[in-house]
């Protein structure tokens, strides 16, 4: 393997690192207490399960609301675009390159955090499956409330049939997502940069004027 | 310091001061009202706490309670010198009629018509031994003066002395000298008719349960909820009524008008509105929420939103016949069976008989948790016309309801299952003649079902085959009594699992109980995928660097 100098990049905010660990507890939480009141094991009790999985869900639709205002305000949404250019080069990274031992082809930056399937991934997760289930746990949530909300045609069985089938969504991402940040240059760079934010870089790496989150604007002003 | 800060600090200060002050109790001297609490508990504590007596005659006074009496129908005739529309009022309710007042009479449904049960089966051409529980003197057989204003026995509800016995096989009379009980061998006596007409008063424990607790029969045979134990029950037993606590009698809830006693009445609800006595203070207090309202728990508990599909019962009773065992199955088609030549009995492990030669096989239960079904409040019973399907089990009384009515909720319910006589050619619940003398067809004298079907279908004016066989039949009691303090209640998990109390209980998605199979299959194809894929992908990588090491 080639040496390559590392070098230190700031790459996670305070509140972006609050915010991804905030999500961390959230989603454990979540589903833990959420597969334990389908039934597949017994921890908290049901009473209980269902108390922390209520309080979770409102809690998690509240920090959901300031994450997606914080998108917009500071332009970070531009993170989440999706593209195509360099996809294949990174699957081909992750499916060939990883075990020959090469670079990453889209190594981080501070205004390119997410390689192009990272950008997928986290898109459909932020866009298409959290919002599913947030979705579908609060209309369960208000189960109660449905014939006030005129919602009396819903099946309660469709909802929550809909919000396991995301479940298993977020477990099984949970799950990659867990094992993919074993792929940093060490077992745990990307752990200790989601921790104190700063994240190591190979010094000198190109970086592309399309994964600048501020493009057409002077680097000096981010 | 400009005036301002100085301004905002004592304003700050006086805040926080009054905060504080209003936060602890006594320094405010205001006294607020509890608001987590019912407002029912509330009206109960307050109505029952202090209690006064309010009655403003003494029945020991009246000079025509002095007179001799020989017989009830004279004790009667006095009471209604005074209380003149009594007894016309008592005529025209259920405990007289024993038929539900909102069938046609010509249906004759009802425990004094044809409605069947699987107990003791039906009261025609057993009146004797049946009606010994009814509010009535003499009703002997189908003769009975139903119109007969002397008729009617006010002392077996309002004496209070609780000497007074009619004699188990005395249509409803007490003993005239002392006679030998040879069931139970217990000896009855002639009541002292002045003590207990003098002792009259509003209705208690004593005198509903003489009969509601040994229906059937015998002490806790019939309900399950209500049994002798209910006559002095502890708070743990019945929250209410125990001695120890409220000390409800049963009149407190079962409010009467005009001797309208409010309960449920066969295909009747108890109460078609859930009112609590706020909204209407008319309103009969027999339901949960006339005094606990629809949303008893403290606000945000999710048991508050429970409460359109659950009834209260369904969690605040978790078991019945808490301390005396019920009868969960009688068999009579094992009846008959003797010991050298001659009728027995066998005891069981609760000192109850597990089998009786006149009665059939028997099983007891205690601390028995009950079955769920959808119930408006009403109930039907079949009765002894109703053609039935003997292939299955004959639901002989079930609940009325589905999740799809607005008034049902899920409530615990007592099953007793048994098997009882059928006609096997008219397909009908057979009417057997249980009691009477030797060569009548009684069962219990002759021992032979064919006359005694024959004797009792006879009697009903029923058509009887000859054909007699035996069925498996349920017969359902809502469970009500016996609500156990809210510490003992039902726990969520209890019903919100797989094998929960409400396992049986379909046609409805429930929460910890129903998960979408296909969906719970893809679900942990995708995970277990998704575990192999890291795996494979991480051993690659290990085998790779392993080999660059080399």
């Amino acid at each position: 393997m080639t040496q390559t100098e590392m070098v230190n990049v700031y790459l996670y905010t305070r509140y972006e690192r609050f915010w991804h660990w905030l999500q961390t507890t959230l989603i454990v939480l979540l589903l833990m207490t959420g597969f334990e009141i389908n039934g597949l094991f017994r921890l908290f009790g049901f009473k209980l399960a269902t108390e922390i999985h209520e309080y979770a869900g409102l809690s998690w639709l509240i920090a959901f609301a300031f994450f997606v205002f914080w998108l917009f305000t500071t332009g970070e949404w531009r993170q989440y675009i999706p593209t195509t250019r360099k996809m294949l080069t990174v699957i081909r990274y992750y499916t060939y390159g990883i075990f020959r031992g090469e670079a990453h082809p889209v190594p981080k930056r501070k205004d390119a955090k997410h390689n192009p399937l990272q950008r997928l991934v986290y898109l459909s997760l932020a866009a298409i499956l959290l919002p599913i289930q947030m979705i579908t746990g609060f209309l369960y949530w208000g189960y109660n409330s449905w014939p006030d909300w005129g919602l009396n045609w819903l099946s309660l069985e469709v909802v929550a049939s809909i919000h396991l089938a995301g479940a298993f969504g977020v477990l099984s991402f949970l799950i990659v997502h867990l094992y993919m940040i074993t792929t940093g240059h060490t077992l745990f760079a990307h752990t200790r940069a989601m921790i104190t934010g700063w994240e190591q870089v190979a010094e000198g790496t190109p970086i592309d004027d399309w994964e600048r989150k501020d493009r057409g604007k002077s680097a000096e002003c981010s | 310091m400009n005036a301002w800060s100085v301004c905002g600090r004592w304003l700050a200060g006086a805040a926080l001061a009054a905060v504080f002050f209003s936060s602890v109790p006594g320094w405010a001297q205001i006294k607020v009202l509890d608001e987590n609490q019912a407002p029912g508990r509330a009206m109960a504590q307050q109505a029952t706490k202090g209690r006064e007596i309010w009655i403003t005659a003494d029945h020991s006074l009246h000079p025509i309670l002095k007179k001799e009496f020989k017989s009830g129908p004279e004790v009667t005739e006095s009471c209604l010198s005074c209380h003149e529309l009594a007894a016309g009022q008592f005529q025209k309710t259920i405990h007289w009629t024993w038929l539900d007042p909102n069938v046609d009479p010509k249906l004759r449904v009802g425990k004094g018509g044809l409605s069947m049960n699987n107990f003791c089966i039906n009261i025609q051409s057993n009146e004797p031994r049946c009606t010994s529980c009814h509010a009535g003197y003499g009703w002997k057989d189908k003769t009975f003066d139903f119109s007969n204003a002397h008729s009617v026995d006010c002392l077996a509800c309002h004496e209070q002395t609780g000497t007074y016995h009619k004699f188990p096989t005395g249509a409803g009379n007490p003993v005239s000298e002392p006679t030998v009980f040879k069931e139970d061998g217990k000896t009855y006596m002639p009541p002292e008719w002045n003590k207990v007409a003098q002792s009259v008063g509003r209705p208690t424990r004593q005198n509903c349960g003489t009969c509601h607790f040994f229906g059937g029969g015998g002490d806790g045979v019939k309900h399950g909820d209500m049994d002798s134990s209910l006559m002095k029950p502890n708070k743990e037993l019945d929250v209410h009524m125990g001695t120890d606590g409220q000390n409800f009698d049963c009149v407190r809830c079962h409010t009467t008008r005009v001797h309208h006693i409010a309960g449920r009445i066969y295909s009747t609800p108890a109460a078609k509105g859930r009112k609590s006595l706020i909204e209407d203070d008319l309103t009969p207090k027999i339901m949960c929420e006339s005094c606990h309202s629809r949303t008893p728990h403290k606000p945000g508990v999710k048991a508050n939103a429970h409460t359109d599909k659950v009834a209260c019962q369904s969690c605040h009773i978790s078991t019945y016949a808490r301390v005396n065992p019920t009868t969960m199955w009688w068999d009579w088609s094992k009846a008959g069976q003797m010991k050298e030549g001659k009728p027995y009995k066998e005891l069981d492990e609760f000192g109850k008989p597990g089998y009786d030669t006149k009665k059939g096989e028997f099983k007891w239960a205690r601390n028995v948790v009950p079955e769920y079904y959808w119930f408006n409040g009403s109930l039907t019973t079949l009765t002894a016309r109703d053609t039935i399907d003997p292939s299955g089990v004959v639901a002989v009384g079930w609940p009325n309801g589905d999740k799809n009515d607005a008034n049902a909720r899920i409530f615990p319910f007592k099953v007793h299952r048994g098997r009882q006589p059928y006609d096997k050619v008219n397909k009908t619940l057979v009417i057997p003649r249980l009691f009477g003398k030797e060569g009548t067809g009684a069962y219990w004298a002759d021992y032979d079902w064919d006359k005694s079907a024959a004797a009792g279908m006879a009697y009903a004016g029923l058509p009887f085959s000859g054909e007699l066989g035996f069925v498996d039949s349920t017969y359902v009691f809502p469970i009500t009594h016996m609500v156990a303090p809210k510490d003992k209640a039902v726990q969520c998990q209890e019903c919100h699992s797989k094998n929960g109390r409400l396992r049986n209980l379909g046609g409805f998605y429930m929460p910890g109980r129903d998960v979408n199979k296909p969906i719970q299959v893809m679900g942990w194809i995708l995970v277990l995928g998704s575990l192999a894929g890291v795996f494979f992908h991480g051993l690659g990588r290990m085998v790779a660097r392993g080999k660059k090491e080399d």
